[in-house]
Parts: structure tokens; C-alpha cells; sequence
């Protein structure tokens, strides 16, 4: 524990992906450390979802390497479903299973894979629910739930898994203005009790509160990256500052 | 009329059984040759969409009588007389029911990679990224929610199945047409004959339609 602020959880060097003639990500290196939380700007297009989406390999990798907690997941003999158990997402469009209730969303993986039996399984997802406001959904369907309460539950969807990194993409982009803030909230209290996270995202006030670091990404690169402080407070490259021009 | 029921209504009720048997052995096997091709037609490998595409057209391309001719006197012609193997004989049974699960199946796989595709990516990305594979996901979220959007055109396809038996009279199968006609050659009753027998499938095929509704009710979740 007490070494745990050294400890790389994400090490990704020189990747590059591909969707035929498209290249996406051109170079990307970045390195992010046990407990911290990394958020991801940049206009769209500029690669940020699919560098996120390479982090657990829903996007395969066309070149380089990323390895997660010490295992090569570019590395084809990796057992990928492995590292995803431990790897937790968090989607735009929120992705709960449609045909299941919130329990049994939050039941299935953990139940599936046999991490836990079912009264555990169960147990915790109660926990995780209570965690995120939302004890009294337990038996409802996705189709019941407003947009902040659906992210919600996919956000403790993850959780269940007991994951070391939680990706967000987007988490708040697909939800109406007043419904922000309740998932921020979530995501605030991940991040203080020391949850390794990449977020990307458009809330810059997320961003300048909660990230420890602050990647400016665009055309594929990583153009800027430091404290919230230095990329709000003094962006260095003409296109960060062009882009925080627009957005702030 | 009275007289066909009288002394024809027994054999027609049995050909109706007939028929029924022949469409339930077609269904079976079709609902097999679907789901494998169906799920063929949506996995990565090349190899496998390719193989699935080729069996669908294939069959989609020649009309069902032709297939069931082949089936019934090609294929055993080309095994013991071309081949000189020999020993392979089909009955009209085995014959009839090989070539609707074909025709059906070909039909089936389609409506069940429509039916797989309808399904938000989301939702497949969602469940991988948990840790679970591929056929897991398929079968715990995908698949059933799937099901749900296919239920209509399957149960569609289940009719046409049902009715497409009557061509098999043409290889001998004594279902209710290849029946009827030899009523007709009996009694020259066309109209009575061909109108009782017209109502015999109109009465299953409601009565299919009524369970489907049924079933698709009792599908929809947490409404």
C-alpha cells in the first residue's frame, strides 16, 4: 500500500490504430499511475474514444503496445476477457442490458464468470446500488429509468466487478443538462476513494476539479498534458488553447 | 360436402397429420440449419460469413419443388448410380423433411442475422467489456433480446413452411394435397375437396397465429 502511488496501472507505448485508410491514433504514449485520475479533452474526432476504447480492447490495436496492471494486452496469447474483468467501462449511451432488471444487471458478470455465487453477487450489488442513490431501483428495467439514473446504474454495473481501472466515455454527454451533475457526483466519490480512472469528457469543470492530469488530444496525438492548472491556466500549444477558447 | 366429410373427412384429418408431421420434422431441423448460419453470418471470420452467404443464396436461388426433386431422386441416383456406392434410398418423409429445413433454414438464418443485428453494438460491447466472451454475450444479452424482434417474422416463416409442404406432394408424401387429389380422382368433387382442404389450413394457420400472439406477449419484459 504504501508503494501504491508508484505503481503504473496503464502503460501505453506508441500506439497506433487504424480504420482502413483512417488513421485514428498516430503516436500515443502515455503512462497512468495506480489511483490517479486522468481526463481526456479534445475536440471531436481527435481520437479520444478509441484511444479509451483500445484501453480494454473493444478496439484492437494496430500497432504498439498497452499493458494493463503488467499484462501485454496487445499480446495475442493475453487472455483479453481476463483484463476486462478488472478493467471496468463506462459507456455514452449507457449500454444496460435491456432485457434484464438493474439487479440482474449488475449480477450478471460477476454470476456469469463465477466470481461470485449468486447471494454474493447479490449482496454486492445492493451495496453498489446504495453507493450510487439508487437502492430503491433494484427491480426496475433499463426502459424505466431516466438518463442519470441509467448511468448510474452502469457505473455501479462496473463496480460490481471489483475493477482496478474504470474507463468513462462520454459518461455525461448523452444526458440532459440537469441530470450532469448527480453522475459527476458519482464519479467524484470514485475518484477520491482512490479508483485509477480515464475519463473523457467534455465537462471541463469535471476536468479542473477532480483530474490530476489533463491529456489535450487532437488529429490522433497528444498534443498537451499536465495539471488542470497548467492546460486551463496556461495552455501552451496553439490548438489547446484555440480548443479551450471555444469550449470554456 | 357432407359426403366427402362422410367418407373422406378420417383421411384428410390423417393427411392433415401428415402434413403437420412433415412441417414440425422441416421446423425442427430448420430452426437448427438457422441458428448455426445465422450466428455464422455475424461472427468475425471471413471464412464463415462467406460459407453462410453461399448457403443462403444457394438455396434462396432455386425454387423449392426443384430442390425437392433433387433431394428425392438426384441425390440418391448420384450416390448409388454415379458413385456406385449404392444402398441409399429416402423415403418421402425423410426426403421432404431434409428439403424444408433446407428452404426454411436458409430463410430462418436470415431473419435471425437481421434479428441479431437489430440489437444495439452497445449492447455486446457492454457485456465484453465486463469480462464476459463473445458466446456468453451472445446468449445472455444479445440473443434474447434478439428473439424478441424475430418472433413476428419467424412465426411468418413458420406458415410458409407449413404451406410449402403441398409441394412435397410431388414427390409422393402423402400429406393433404397429394390426399386430396386422389379424393378428387375418386369422387370428381373438385370444389367440395379443394374447398374443405383450403379450410383445414386456414384453421391450423389460425390457430398458429393465435398461439404466436400469445407467446409474444408473454416475451415482452418489465412493460
Amino acid at each position: 500500500m504504501e508503494r501504491k502511488e508508484k505503481k503504473i496501472a496503464i502503460h501505453v507505448s506508441h500506439l497506433k490504430k487504424s480504420f482502413k485508410q483512417l488513421e485514428v491514433l498516430k503516436d500515443i504514449s502515455l503512462d497512468v499511475k495506480e489511483g490517479e485520475v486522468v481526463v481526456v479533452i479534445g475536440p471531436s474526432g481527435s481520437g479520444k474514444s478509441t484511444l479509451l476504447r483500445c484501453l480494454n480492447q473493444l478496439e484492437e490495436a494496430s500497432g504498439g503496445e498497452i499493458v494493463i496492471d503488467g499484462t501485454d494486452i496487445t499480446d495475442k496469447k493475453t487472455d483479453i476477457n481476463k483484463v476486462r474483468e478488472k478493467v471496468g467501462m463506462v459507456f455514452q449511451h449507457f449500454n444496460l442490458f435491456n432485457n434484464m432488471n438493474v439487479l440482474r444487471n449488475l449480477m450478471l458478470a460477476p454470476v456469469d464468470l463465477k466470481i461470485m455465487d449468486r447471494e454474493t453477487a447479490r449482496k454486492e450489488a445492493l451495496k453498489m446500488l446504495e453507493r450510487v442513490g439508487l437502492s430503491d431501483k433494484a427491480e426496475a428495467y433499463p426502459h424505466q429509468l431516466s438518463g442519470g439514473q441509467k448511468q448510474r446504474v452502469a457505473i455501479a454495473r462496473a463496480l460490481c466487478m471489483r475493477p482496478d481501472i474504470m474507463l468513462f466515455d462520454e459518461p455525461t454527454s448523452a444526458l440532459d443538462p440537469e441530470m450532469v451533475g448527480e453522475v459527476l457526483e458519482v464519479m467524484k466519490h470514485l475518484a477520491h476513494v482512490g479508483m485509477t480512472m480515464v475519463v473523457v469528457t467534455h465537462e471541463m469543470g469535471f476536468a479542473r476539479e477532480v483530474g490530476d492530469r489533463v491529456l489535450f488530444m487532437d488529429g490522433g496525438l497528444i498534443l498537451e498534458e499536465g495539471t488542470p492548472e497548467e492546460i486551463f491556466g496556461n495552455p501552451q500549444n496553439p490548438r489547446t488553447k484555440d480548443f479551450l477558447n471555444k469550449v470554456l | 360436402m357432407t359426403r366427402i366429410i362422410n367418407t373422406y373427412g378420417q383421411l384428410l384429418v390423417t393427411a392433415m397429420g401428415q402434413t403437420l408431421l412433415l412441417a414440425l420434422y422441416g421446423l425442427f431441423f430448420a430452426c437448427i440449419i438457422g441458428m448455426i448460419v445465422g450466428i455464422m453470418s455475424v461472427v468475425s471470420s471471413k471464412v464463415c460469413r462467406f460459407i453462410a452467404a453461399v448457403f443462403v443464396n444457394l438455396i434462396r436461388g432455386v425454387p423449392m419443388i426443384v430442390l425437392a426433386y433433387f433431394i428425392f431422386f438426384g441425390v440418391p441416383y448420384f450416390w448409388n448410380t454415379i458413385l456406385g456406392i449404392g444402398g441409399l434410398t429416402l423415403t418421402a418423409l425423410q426426403a421432404g423433411s431434409i428439403c424444408l429445413a433446407l428452404n426454411c433454414g436458409a430463410y430462418m438464418a436470415e431473419i435471425i442475422r437481421a434479428g441479431i443485428e437489430s440489437v444495439d453494438v452497445g449492447q455486446m460491447e457492454a457485456a465484453r467489456s465486463l469480462g464476459l466472451p463473445w458466446w456468453r454475450s451472445m446468449y445472455r444479452v444479445v440473443m434474447p433480446q434478439a428473439i424478441r424482434t424475430m418472433i413476428p417474422s419467424i412465426i411468418n416463416q413458420f406458415i410458409i413452411t407449413l404451406k410449402d409442404t403441398s409441394i412435397l406432394s410431388v414427390i409422393g408424401f402423402p400429406e393433404l394435397v397429394n390426399t386430396a387429389k386422389n379424393v378428387v380422382a375418386a369422387t370428381f368433387m373438385s370444389f367440395q375437396t379443394w374447398a374443405i382442404v383450403g379450410l383445414m389450413y386456414l384453421i391450423v394457420i389460425l390457430l398458429l397465429q393465435r398461439a404466436a400472439k400469445v407467446l409474444e406477449g408473454r416475451l415482452k419484459y418489465g412493460a
